[in-house]
């Protein structure tokens, strides 16, 4: 091994078509559905779907392939290409982005704790048919945001059909409507089957679209990001076939966190992904900014002293510091999950850091461009409202800031809460 | 390929200098920052470890590993132990580099040998005093005249001037490039002033040096008539100094870091409160960050690709994240953290210091 910042050819070809997409297909459309929220981006899931469920035809093959064979297969950098597809979609627009038709985070977890027999008949879905299709994963309660231990919904084994029986309610489920209302999808719902064993009784369930005893209420309505399907679903005695628990039916107390790790496990796959989509709303504010100063006289230089400087061009460096800051911890984040490393240290840190650089970088961006930065005729002000949520979602900025305290202190979640 | 994992050699050469820091330089570095003196000794160890020896091509008694990365990672560690021994073990780079980077040949015959020895003081003066630096604009001028040149001008912050045997100086040209010139110590009109007295870095011995009509051979312009790659060289002490700063940085979060965990009030280590682990948590990120960045700043370099926005972005940034992440140490010890006894107040009093040399280079 060496250091090395050399992306793969394959990689950047990747980015490249993914750029093209965000520019031809989200970028014409992205003001109309940032004011016409709830309107679906159908260009952007008509092109991108058949994308989408090839990558996962290829993958479930693979799963199937010998071992041998599974290995030649295997694309070298599936998480790195995925970083910076999700980065250059979400320059496109990042409410677009998250309407992404494919697995997502549903997927995550079923990538993370299913048997092959579970990504084989919830996966398979999507990579078939003319339609598009969702998954999604439901986790947040309106008790139990970051403190996903106190989640309330139950899943109640029913010993003679043999069914989990779900109730509980569930809030901010990105795509939940497009994978349960508007498409054949799936949803990962973490319910507890031990309410007193605390997070060791937390189990991921999938639920299918057309399982009766689901309601799906109606988007909401954001800051940002609206063109992304937000929703809360209803479990009133949903019932679900006992194979679609995720991971180990037995609950083991004495410090036992077995059913929190499977969530744990999605974060350090799904943290540095969602730093990627941050990355892009920031490169999308800056790389307007720039150009925008450019057409006025004003370009930023990388070799004056600091006195030859303006206040905007000190600014604008500094935007593009923070931002390359947040890449490169992003970078080192997925390459970790490329070479299957334990990464949670470094998925938090880019979480962490990403969250907050583009949340100022993009304020800074409506800031330095005054009126024009207002103005809802530009995208500066959306981008600054779609930047929000990544300090937020995923993990706040605190519970990352928390869980790198915990690893760097070495201290358990009983010692640092 | 993507990777973040320094290869086996790099490895080794880590552990080695963090082996010499840890139990060498450690050690002294409180006792050099009061007196202003490095012993003799600690400075003959690490140049033993051969960074700068090891970086000259085979023929002169090198190993031609000149390879920016490998560089930040030793410069990292080497400051981890203390900014004042590492720039002192570091100062003939200054010298050395440049000669390497852009020598004529006879000028690479001449005067790399002499760094493929024990310890030899050598150094550069590139900054001039006043409020505003800027090293496209130097004030300090080398006249054609006879077939050589002359130089005047003052100079400041030139490390080990007093004791250097050479010195490279930078002066604006007449065409109005910047041109260097290797001067030998005790050259007529040249005068070393009094050493410097600064804030921090204290070990280290900088002095001001004034130029008045000092002659210079044609030979002795660096490159002899070809133009200096002034952006080449400048980007490269960047990026070093940008790992110095990480190497700082790092020093003062592992301090804090093990004292909070130490430090009990209210009955429980204060690293187990929120406040103290937040502020470890920006510490380790920035860190982390400072160093990326001036990794791949490193790395484009030795691809020899245009680094100039890296190793600018890189330089700057690492320059901050010293003074936040010693400034926070400073906070994380209370009032320990002001007391020189413990090293935290030092680490942010040398982490300031990059501002001043951000003057010399990152501009």
């Amino acid at each position: 091994m060496a250091i090395s910042f050399a992306m793969p050819e394959r990689v950047e070809r990747e980015r490249m078509m993914a750029q093209a997409l965000a520019e031809g297909i989200m970028r014409p459309v992205s003001r109309q559905l940032d004011e016409n929220e709830h309107e679906r981006p159908v260009d952007f899931i008509k092109l991108i779907w058949p994308v989408m469920r090839d990558q996962q035809a290829r993958a479930l093959d693979r799963l199937k392939a010998p071992p041998d064979q599974e290995k030649e297969k295997k694309p070298r950098s599936p998480y790195l290409a995925m970083m910076v597809q999700i980065e250059a979609l979400s320059w496109g627009d990042a409410g677009q982005y998250l309407c992404i038709p494919s697995p997502l985070l549903a997927g995550a977890a079923i990538e993370a704790v299913g048997t092959p027999e579970q990504k084989e008949r919830f996966l398979r879905r999507f990579a078939e048919g003319d339609a598009p299709r969702w998954g999604a994963m439901a986790m947040t309660e309106p008790n139990a945001g970051s403190d996903t231990k106190a989640i309330e919904t139950t899943a109640v084994l029913d010993p003679e059909t043999h069914e989990w029986i779900l109730n509980g309610e569930k809030i901010f489920i990105t795509s939940g409507g497009l994978a349960l209302r508007e498409s054949d999808g799936i949803v990962v719902v973490w319910a507890t089957i031990d309410r007193s064993a605390g997070r060791a009784g937390m189990r991921p369930f999938v639920v299918e679209a057309g399982t009766p005893g689901v309601t799906v209420s109606k988007p909401e309505i954001k800051h940002g990001i609206r063109a992304s399907d937000t929703v809360s679903i209803k479990f009133e005695n949903c019932r679900i076939p006992y194979d679609n628990l995720l991971g180990d039916p037995e609950v083991r107390r004495e410090g036992s966190r077995e059913g929190f790790r499977g969530a744990m496990a999605t974060f350090d796959a799904s943290r540095p992904l969602v730093a990627a989509s941050a990355l892009g709303v920031g490169r999308a504010a800056l790389e307007f900014v720039k150009e925008t100063l450019h057409q006025h006289g004003i370009d930023i230089p990388y070799d004056q002293p600091y006195h030859k400087l303006s206040a905007i061009q000190r600014d604008v460096l500094e935007m593009e510091a923070q931002l390359k800051a947040a890449y490169l911890l992003t970078l080192r984040a997925t390459a970790m999950l490329d070479e299957g490393l334990r990464n949670s240290l470094e998925a938090s840190m880019a979480k962490a850091k990403a969250g907050k650089a583009v949340t100022k970088v993009t304020q800074k961006a409506v800031e330095l461009l005054g009126m024009m930065g207002y103005s809802r005729e530009w995208l500066v002000e959306k981008w600054m409202r779609d930047a929000r949520i990544n300090d937020i979602y995923e993990g706040t900025g605190q519970i990352n800031l928390l869980i790198v305290a915990r690893r760097i202190l070495g201290y358990s979640s009983s010692e640092l809460s | 390929m993507v990777s973040f994992t320094p290869t086996e050699e790099q490895q080794m050469l880590i552990e080695t200098i963090h082996r010499y820091a840890e139990a060498e330089v450690r050690p002294i570095a409180h006792e050099a920052d009061e007196t202003g003196e490095i012993p003799a000794g600690v400075l003959r160890a690490g140049w033993e470890i051969g960074l700068i020896p090891a970086a000259l091509p085979e023929a002169y008694g090198g190993l031609g590993e000149h390879e920016a990365l490998t560089g930040v990672l030793a410069a990292e560690e080497l400051a981890w132990g203390d900014l004042a021994v590492a720039l002192k073990v570091l100062a003939p780079a200054l010298l050395a580099y440049p000669v390497l980077i852009a020598g004529t040949e006879a000028q690479q015959a001449e005067l790399l040998p002499l760094f493929a020895g024990d310890y030899v003081p050598m150094t550069a003066a590139l900054a001039e005093p006043g409020l505003f630096f800027d090293p496209r604009a130097l004030a300090t001028t080398a006249t054609a005249q006879d077939g050589g040149y002359v130089l005047n001008g003052v100079k400041s912050n030139v490390p080990l001037a007093a004791e250097a045997h050479k010195l490279l100086i930078y002066a604006r040209e007449d065409s109005g490039a910047v041109g260097a010139y290797i001067v030998d110590a005790g050259a007529d009109g040249l005068t070393i002033g009094e050493r410097e007295k600064l804030m921090g870095i204290r070990g280290l011995p900088t002095y001001p040096v004034t130029l008045s009509g000092v002659r210079v051979d044609a030979v002795r312009r660096l490159g002899g008539e070809a133009p200096l790659p002034y952006e080449a060289i400048l980007n490269r002490q960047r990026v070093a100094l940008a790992a110095l700063a990480v190497g700082v940085a790092r020093a003062a979060f592992e301090y804090a870091r093990d004292y909070a965990k130490g430090r009990v009030q209210f009955g429980v280590p204060i690293a187990t409160k929120q406040a103290i682990a937040f502020m470890l948590a920006e510490m380790a990120i920035e860190v982390d960050a400072a160093r990326l960045m001036t990794w791949e700043a490193a790395w484009k370099l030795d691809q020899g690709q245009d680094a100039t926005r890296e190793a600018y972005l890189a330089s700057r940034y690492a320059a901050d994240t010293v003074v936040f992440v010693a400034d926070s140490a400073v906070q994380t010890l209370g009032g320990y953290g002001f007391i020189r006894e413990y090293p935290v107040e030092r680490w942010l009093r040398d982490g300031r210091g990059f501002a001043m040399f951000c003057g010399l280079a990152t501009v």
